[in-house]
């Protein structure tokens, strides 16, 4: 169909292959993200806590810095530990959570409200690809800010302090990755079937900030009142503080967990309780989003 | 050639309601117009083609793959425009005509290639970089067309096309139509409640009332009876000496009251042979029409039946 010649004319070239067409939309998506100068600045900004993490890393490697901004005592303030990388992953998900209010509730919504849902499911398009689709905008945005500064920096660190230390520590540069893919998928979730059921955007990013600070308020009331510990299933960064911690340390506990994501010592939810609520909530979001994403809506 | 769609006993529940009442035919023609008043099933078949709604019972095959088991390959020769505004918020329209084209599976420098060459071909070339948002009904129509045939498919669903339409923007839509169609390189199915939309486009017609098949029939064959079907009204003395000069000729003829005549012509008589033997009669042909058993009388038969089945 020559531009000069107007006329409808068959496609008969090659076609690419199914599963990578997912990541068609995320491409599309970050064309327009990126057009936004408050969410570039804000993405850009949160890599300032990294940087300083890097910085902290390399100077205190370095006798020669040290000496030269003339504080050799340093070393001894600051160590390069558990809390060091809870402590930027904690911020990093912090900043994550506000990356997911701005940008998820604008991911399906817009969909939704110009019915373009039947635009892309009448392609060879599932729903499951649609919303990995929209989800992976998410993911990859929020794992640049999580767990790829993170791995960054205890790779400088390893460098840094040599082969043996980043065998012992194994469990840091482990517990970093999955515990912010937990938190990733968690939020990219949340965020998404947000979006698909609130149609307003700032409701919705409002929504996401409640379903975080309000229900932990209201976990702590409940906490209060009952004079119990279970409100904190309401928490969900208390939840992921418990389960960050086991991913970090393990059994052989010494820390509260990170920043923003401290675990109140006595007041632990078992492990397993973590997990599950951890796991409703996703499977609730999943639901949530099963019951919008669809072609056509079924009036019964 | 096999069927396009085929029908087999398709049907479709929505909880305890039975939408579409296994259905069954056999739709060949290279464009199926889809009929049927509010309610009668026309959207729920389209989409269930499509796979967005499970079949309660039965199946359907298109071009011959089954959508319930072969629903991503039934996808992927559809192209699909909706009837309700559908596109992609705070994109141009060249971009989300890419986009959909992408998501069929075209490579992005093809899908762009295409969805410019589209955009030229539904007359929206000066307006591709404005956001699709901004168009106007009819820009918006037609940006809908452009991605239901960026990607090249087989068979073309249109779902009310004129829909909100001005008489010029609805006449260079059907004429967009019938251009795809007279290429014959996709097969169209046109759902729409207007019969001239169908008339214009389409050379097969399938009515449903009350999710049941109301009425299937082939307008290429109705048209071409019916070009043979004549109806008189005569003046003259010699009436009776006319019907049997044209009875000779080979015409059957039913004469009515007040010089009215029906009769059918036959193959390779011209109706000016009927004027000529009028004139040598003495007689006057004051009306001739051709009797079109339009689209509107089978409509209106098929809704007449009483549950809309056959």
């Amino acid at each position: 169909m020559a531009v000069y010649k107007k006329t409808y004319r068959p496609y008969q070239g090659e076609l690419t292959s199914s599963w990578s067409r997912f990541l068609v939309i995320p491409r599309y998506a970050f064309v327009e993200l990126r057009s936004s100068r408050f969410l570039s600045l804000f993405f850009i900004g949160s890599f300032i806590y990294p940087l300083i993490c890097a910085l902290i890393i390399y100077v205190q490697h370095n006798a020669s810095a040290l000496g030269l901004l003339g504080v050799q005592g340093a070393r001894n303030l600051i160590s390069i530990n558990v809390t060091f990388f809870a402590n930027l992953l904690g911020w990093q998900s912090m900043l994550a959570l506000f990356l997911a209010a701005f940008v998820g509730p604008g991911q399906i919504s817009p969909d939704l409200a110009n019915n373009a849902l039947s635009l892309y499911l009448a392609r060879p398009f599932s729903r499951v690809e649609y919303v990995l689709g929209k989800m992976s905008v998410l993911v990859v945005l929020m794992s640049l800010m999580t767990w790829v500064p993170g791995l960054l920096c205890f790779g400088l660190q390893g460098y840094l302090e040599g082969w043996q230390w980043m065998k012992d520590n194994a469990r840091l540069a482990s517990g970093m990755f999955f515990g912010a893919w937990i938190w990733i998928l968690i939020l990219a979730l949340l965020a998404l079937a947000l979006s698909a059921w609130v149609k307003w955007k700032p409701a919705a990013g409002g929504l996401m900030f409640g379903v975080f600070f309000v229900a932990a308020a209201f976990g702590a009331v409940i906490n209060g009142v009952q004079r119990t510990r279970w409100g904190h299933l309401f928490n969900i960064s208390h939840l992921i503080g418990v389960v960050w911690v086991q991913l970090f340390e393990g059994a052989n506990r010494t820390t509260s967990g990170g920043v923003f994501f401290r675990v109140t010592a006595g007041e632990e939810l078992p492990l397993w309780c973590c997990w599950a609520a951890l796991g409703v909530l996703c499977l609730i979001c999943l639901y949530m989003l099963a019951r919008k994403i669809r072609g056509a809506e079924v009036v019964r | 050639m096999g069927p396009v769609i085929e029908l087999d006993g398709l049907e479709v529940r929505f909880g305890d309601r039975v939408v579409l009442k296994k259905l069954n035919a056999a739709l060949t023609g290279r464009s199926v117009g889809l009929l049927g008043p509010n309610g009668a099933g026309k959207s729920t078949l389209i989409n269930t083609l499509l796979g967005f709604h499970k079949p309660s019972a039965g199946t359907a095959r298109i071009l011959g793959h089954d959508i319930r088991t072969q629903a991503r390959a039934v996808r992927s020769l559809i192209g699909y425009m909706p009837e309700n505004d559908s596109f992609v918020a705070g994109m141009s329209g060249v971009h989300f005509v890419r986009l959909m084209a992408e998501l069929a599976g075209l490579p992005a420098g093809h899908a762009l290639e295409r969805a410019h060459e589209a955009f030229f071909y539904v007359g929206l070339g000066e307006v591709r970089y404005r956001a699709v948002g901004t168009y106007s009904l009819g820009m918006k129509q037609a940006a809908k067309l452009a991605q239901a045939i960026a990607h090249g498919p087989k068979l073309l669903f249109l779902d009310e096309p004129t829909n909100g339409l001005d008489p010029p923007a609805r006449a260079r839509m059907i004429q967009l139509i019938q251009e795809i169609r007279d290429r014959g390189d996709l097969h169209l199915l046109l759902s729409s409640h207007l019969l001239r939309d169908v008339e214009d486009c389409c050379d097969q017609v399938l009515i449903l009332k009350d999710g049941n098949v109301a009425a299937f029939c082939n307008l290429e064959e109705e048209r071409k009876a019916n070009r043979r079907f004549l109806e008189l009204e005569t003046r003259g003395e010699n009436n009776g000496s006319f019907l049997e000069a044209v009875e000779k000729l080979g015409c059957e003829t039913a004469p009515g009251a007040q010089g009215r005549v029906k009769l059918i012509l036959p193959d390779g008589l011209e109706v000016r042979r009927l004027y000529e033997i009028a004139a040598a009669q003495n007689v006057q042909i004051r009306r001739l029409n051709r009797k079109r058993d339009s689209l509107e009388d089978i409509f209106l038969k098929a809704m007449e039946t009483a549950d809309g089945r056959l």
